[in-house]
């Protein structure tokens, strides 16, 4: 395991910012950190980092305690923080040589040429920092966290304010890395997870309401399945009931219903089979696939 | 460190601060050692240097804190010192990147003015007529004294993001412990000796003791004792996220 978190607390005063979290993480693993505003992600991640402290609970990055031995850690681990934090006025190269100076890296021309080249900042390079566009700083961001190349990277919203172009761009670079890496980054936007992902946690208030991967949690959440269905013919609600394990049926239209079922198996056939029987003509069917960002409401609104 | 180091020199030079604080500092020096009709030293008719070495102080007061105001807290406002710290080195070696490095600014401000030295011993009658002793004890001295103001000035960064809190609070302290101390040892309710005392707890007096030329361990220890304890209380501030 390259990132394990067991029951990690953090008090400020009296309020939890993090409550008893517990979870790990492997190599060539994207793991996705999800939650409202304020849930404690970047908490998690800034102890993970060791920028702060945890009040109770442990830490570990391959293997080394992060309140034990801190330069272990940072020696091993990428950080994006939140915002993207840069030396407007240095350039692209001179922060990447100052960064591979604070490593010590051997070889750093070679390294700081190949993060270039790896982050697309190939036609900005010559540039000052503070004269980048969003994107290209967020690239710089990644490249100073890549730099050393760490076994675990942590990216605090590494995608926030990006164009769709750019968000497409650093989703590939983040997934690629994700193949041999360990990947932890928070982000509020869903289809990201879905996109990136191999596992979501999810975080509301401190607490973990979630630790499972994306297709796993869409069944957990909402423990139903909707078919909308549509035929040639107007029919009763009545009739419709002999439909088995149909649980909940609504009508859209005098021929178009929703069906509902809260059996775990596919009641598709017996809708269609159902419409044979009866001399319907079918002529739409569709089950509703319940979006992560549907889950993520679920979960994150049922504890408030 | 020396990563620290490098990058707060060069930018001093990419910018305008470096140029500025040496040019700031010539310009005041060489206006007080020759053109103030109070102080200049043409007029006052004796080969010293004296003028220059009581004006540098509140010269190095201002500008020290002017120099060393941006280095924690402008890290502090941009965010850019979560990514610093949480880099595989000390919390004290970046203090001591950035101390040295302000330091180096200071002591390439202060060099030129061995100009004035040379000046004064050649327009000596006879020439070379200047108390070399005193002189190099008062460079010293002002090696010392400009490494305890760096020293505060690092401190007030640290405990602030406003750099104009910083440089104000830096100008405080520094003039507080330059000059509070031995005025206040003048009021008349100190029995015995505790006005010595008082006297002592001040740069001023340990200045002014070096100036004479004479080295005294005691007020080297003294400097660097004051250093040591900015530099420790920056420390503090440093990691007073972690509590």
């Amino acid at each position: 395991m390259s990132v394990k978190v067991n029951s990690l607390t953090k008090k400020y005063g009296a309020q939890h910012a993090v409550d008893d979290v517990s979870f790990e993480a492997r190599s060539g693993e994207v793991l996705g950190f999800l939650g409202p505003n304020g849930a404690g992600k970047t908490t998690t991640m800034k102890i993970l980092t060791c920028f702060i402290p945890q009040t109770e609970g442990t830490a570990t990055v391959c293997g080394y305690d992060t309140a034990e031995e801190p330069m272990k850690v940072r020696e091993r681990i990428g950080y994006l923080p939140e915002h993207n934090p840069l030396y407007k006025d240095m350039y692209v190269r001179e922060y990447l040589t100052f960064v591979a100076g604070l490593h010590k890296l051997p070889n750093k021309k070679n390294r700081i040429a190949d993060m270039i080249e790896m982050t697309g900042l190939g036609r900005e390079q010559k540039k000052q920092i503070g004269a980048l566009s969003k994107g290209y700083r967020q690239r710089v961001g990644l490249a100073q966290a890549m730099l050393h190349d760490p076994e675990v990277l942590i990216l605090d919203e590494p995608t926030s304010g990006l164009d769709p172009n750019q968000l497409v761009d650093i989703r590939a670079l983040i997934k690629e890395i994700g193949k041999t890496k360990t990947v932890i980054f928070s982000t509020h936007i869903m289809q990201e997870v879905q996109a990136i992902c191999d596992r979501v946690l999810i975080i509301n208030r401190g607490k973990l309401v979630a630790n499972d991967s994306i297709d796993i949690l869409r069944q957990r959440a909402s423990g139903k399945t909707t078919i909308t269905v549509q035929f040639l013919e107007k029919i009763g609600m009545a009739q419709l009931r002999n439909i088995p394990d149909a649980t909940h049926i609504e009508a859209l239209s005098d021929n178009q219903w929703k069906i509902t079922t809260t059996k775990t198996h596919d009641i598709r056939p017996k809708i269609f089979k159902f419409a044979v029987e009866n001399g319907l003509t079918l002529i739409e069917m569709r089950q509703d696939v319940q979006s992560v960002e549907d889950v993520f409401q679920t979960l994150t609104r049922r504890e408030t | 460190m020396y990563s620290i180091f490098k990058k707060e020199i060069n930018l001093f030079f990419s910018s305008l601060i470096g140029y500025i604080a040496i040019g700031v500092f010539l310009v005041l020096t060489g206006m007080v050692m020759w053109v103030f009709p109070q102080s200049n030293v043409l007029d006052y008719g004796y080969a010293t240097m004296d003028g220059f070495f009581r004006a540098a102080p509140y010269i190095l007061m201002i500008l020290i804190p002017a120099i060393t105001m941006r280095s924690f807290a402008e890290e502090r406002q941009t965010g850019t010192i979560e990514l610093l710290v949480t880099r595989p080195l000390s919390d004290l070696s970046i203090i001591m990147g950035k101390y040295l490095a302000c330091l180096l600014l200071v002591v390439i401000a202060v060099l030129p003015t061995l100009v004035y030295y040379y000046t004064i011993r050649t327009l000596g009658d006879p020439a070379g007529n200047i108390d070399a002793g005193g002189v190099a004890g008062s460079y010293i001295g002002l090696l010392l004294l400009a490494g305890a103001f760096v020293a505060i000035g690092l401190f007030a960064s640290a405990i602030t993001q406003n750099q104009i809190v910083a440089f104000v609070l830096a100008v405080l302290l520094s003039l507080t412990l330059y000059e509070a101390f031995g005025e206040l040892s003048k009021l008349p309710i100190f029995f015995a000796k505790s006005d010595d005392i008082v006297d002592k707890i001040g740069i001023g007096y340990h200045y002014t003791s070096i100036s004479k030329g004479k080295i005294d361990s005691r007020d080297v220890i003294y400097f660097l004792s004051i250093i040591a304890a900015f530099v420790a209380m920056t420390k503090v501030a440093l990691g007073a996220r972690k509590w």
